[in-house]
């Protein structure tokens, strides 16, 4: 099962110009479904108001090399390692659940593109990849739906309680999670069940891809641009409005230093 | 001054919902972001505000005190015990005050309630709280009206 292109298996039943179509049809999803949801919410307009009043409010310009810093150390800290959510198990699950999902995605692509017809090889790895992808997916992503999640965590709400901000984490993790099930039953030649779970992964693909506009999905895309600016803004002087930090001395008793409550 | 959340600053971790008191702060159900859900219940005791890891908490200034369009941040430092204001008006103009969060030493005055003895099942169905009526200096007890004086007069 894991050495084996599940993508060149069923391309001995569906022409693989097919299933080509399908991951460009999702892209295009995306693509569409990011845009509506930026001309509807207007946030990339409020981004870049903010950015300029920010840029109004600041102390100091900076120089075109510290920007470059400023950038390359958010994109270091703040997006491929996700530093924002401090150095909690939210921070674990996020990690694994994101490049679970970048490995998953891009060996899925990989095999679709590259190695779907009969006359090809498809090296061992891009199976192994596309199955671990998956797995470090459910394991980052059922860790944050069953315990982290903030309706469980602090609001106190049971697991199964379904709103509208879980139609992202839920359709991502079912559809790595049907798509390991399908493998599994392919590679066991379990006639007819490996065909509807095939089915169920395509709808579940068709959910995540296609449901952009109501769920989070968008937020990979804005959350580095928030990120790069949010850093921008504190090295510049202007502080998001915030007071600047008190030097006074420790006038009222010792004093309580604990680090910042970043344990989620 | 109630508090507010700016939401495009706040990660959705959930201290605020956590702390606040008067349990007003709540996940969105469809951003899954912190939200005031009654900022006339606010006790303005600023927890979330000093919680909140992002500085994703706002107050919002009363009318009186601030006409519309300004804004109010919070910054509380726990280690010098000092709580700053930055009030910016609508034309642009700022002021800045701090003050002390409390003039007592940090870490006293604090009830060690895991050192007080277990309250019993009378003292857990009862309506006093916390160290009442002691610790709240009257001798006689809490005051107790008739319930037929309490409906003479007009109460807003």
């Amino acid at each position: 099962m894991l050495a084996t292109n599940p993508f060149a298996e069923l391309a001995k039943s569906i022409p693989s110009i097919a299933i080509q179509l399908f991951i460009i049809t999702m892209i295009l999803l995306v693509f569409i479904g990011t845009l509506l949801d930026i001309l509807h919410k207007k946030n990339v307009k409020y981004f870049f108001q903010n950015a300029k009043k920010a840029k109004k409010q600041a102390k100091k310009i900076l120089a075109s090399g510290e920007k470059t810093s400023i950038i390359f150390k958010t994109i270091g800290s703040d997006i491929l390692t996700t530093a924002e959510l401090g150095a909690g198990k939210r921070r674990v699950a996020h990690l694994l659940g994101m490049y679970g999902t970048i490995i998953f995605w891009v060996s899925s692509a990989v095999m679709i593109f590259g190695y779907s017809s009969s006359n090809t090889i498809t090296p061992s790895y891009l199976p192994f990849l596309w199955h671990f992808g998956a797995l470090m997916t459910c394991l980052g992503g059922y860790w944050f739906w069953f315990f982290l999640r903030v309706d469980v965590a602090a609001e106190a709400h049971p697991w199964y309680r379904l709103i509208q901000a879980d139609l992202f984490v839920l359709s991502l993790v079912i559809t790595s999670t049907l798509g390991l099930i399908w493998s599994f039953l392919q590679s066991s030649n379990i006639a007819g069940w490996d065909i509807l779970f095939l089915a169920l992964f395509g709808l579940s693909n068709l959910v995540l891809f296609g449901g952009v506009y109501w769920s989070k999905f968008a937020h990979m895309f804005y959350k580095p641009g928030a990120a790069i600016q949010k850093n921008l803004a504190k090295a510049d002087g202007s502080r998001d409005n915030l007071p600047t930090p008190s030097n006074k001395p420790k006038q009222f008793g010792l004093g309580i230093k604990r680090e910042a409550p970043k344990h989620y | 001054m109630s508090t507010f959340v700016y939401m495009t600053r706040c990660d959705g971790c959930g201290h605020c919902v956590d702390i606040c008191p008067s349990d007003i702060m709540h996940i969105d159900k469809v951003t899954r972001r912190a939200v005031n859900i009654e900022p006339n219940m606010c006790w303005e005791c600023y927890s979330c505000v000093k919680a909140c890891p992002n500085d994703a908490i706002d107050a919002r200034g009363y009318a009186d005190f601030a006409p519309m369009g300004h804004s109010v941040r919070v910054l509380r430092d726990e280690e010098k015990g000092t709580i700053s204001w930055k009030i910016k008006f609508r034309n642009g103009n700022e002021k800045n005050f701090e003050s002390p969060i409390t003039t007592k030493p940090w870490g006293k005055y604090i009830p060690k309630l895991a050192d007080g003895e277990m309250p019993t099942k009378e003292d857990i169905e009862s309506q006093n709280l916390y160290s009442e009526p002691l610790g709240l200096n009257i001798d006689t007890g809490l005051p107790n009206m008739e319930k037929m004086k309490f409906k003479i007069g007009v109460y807003y």
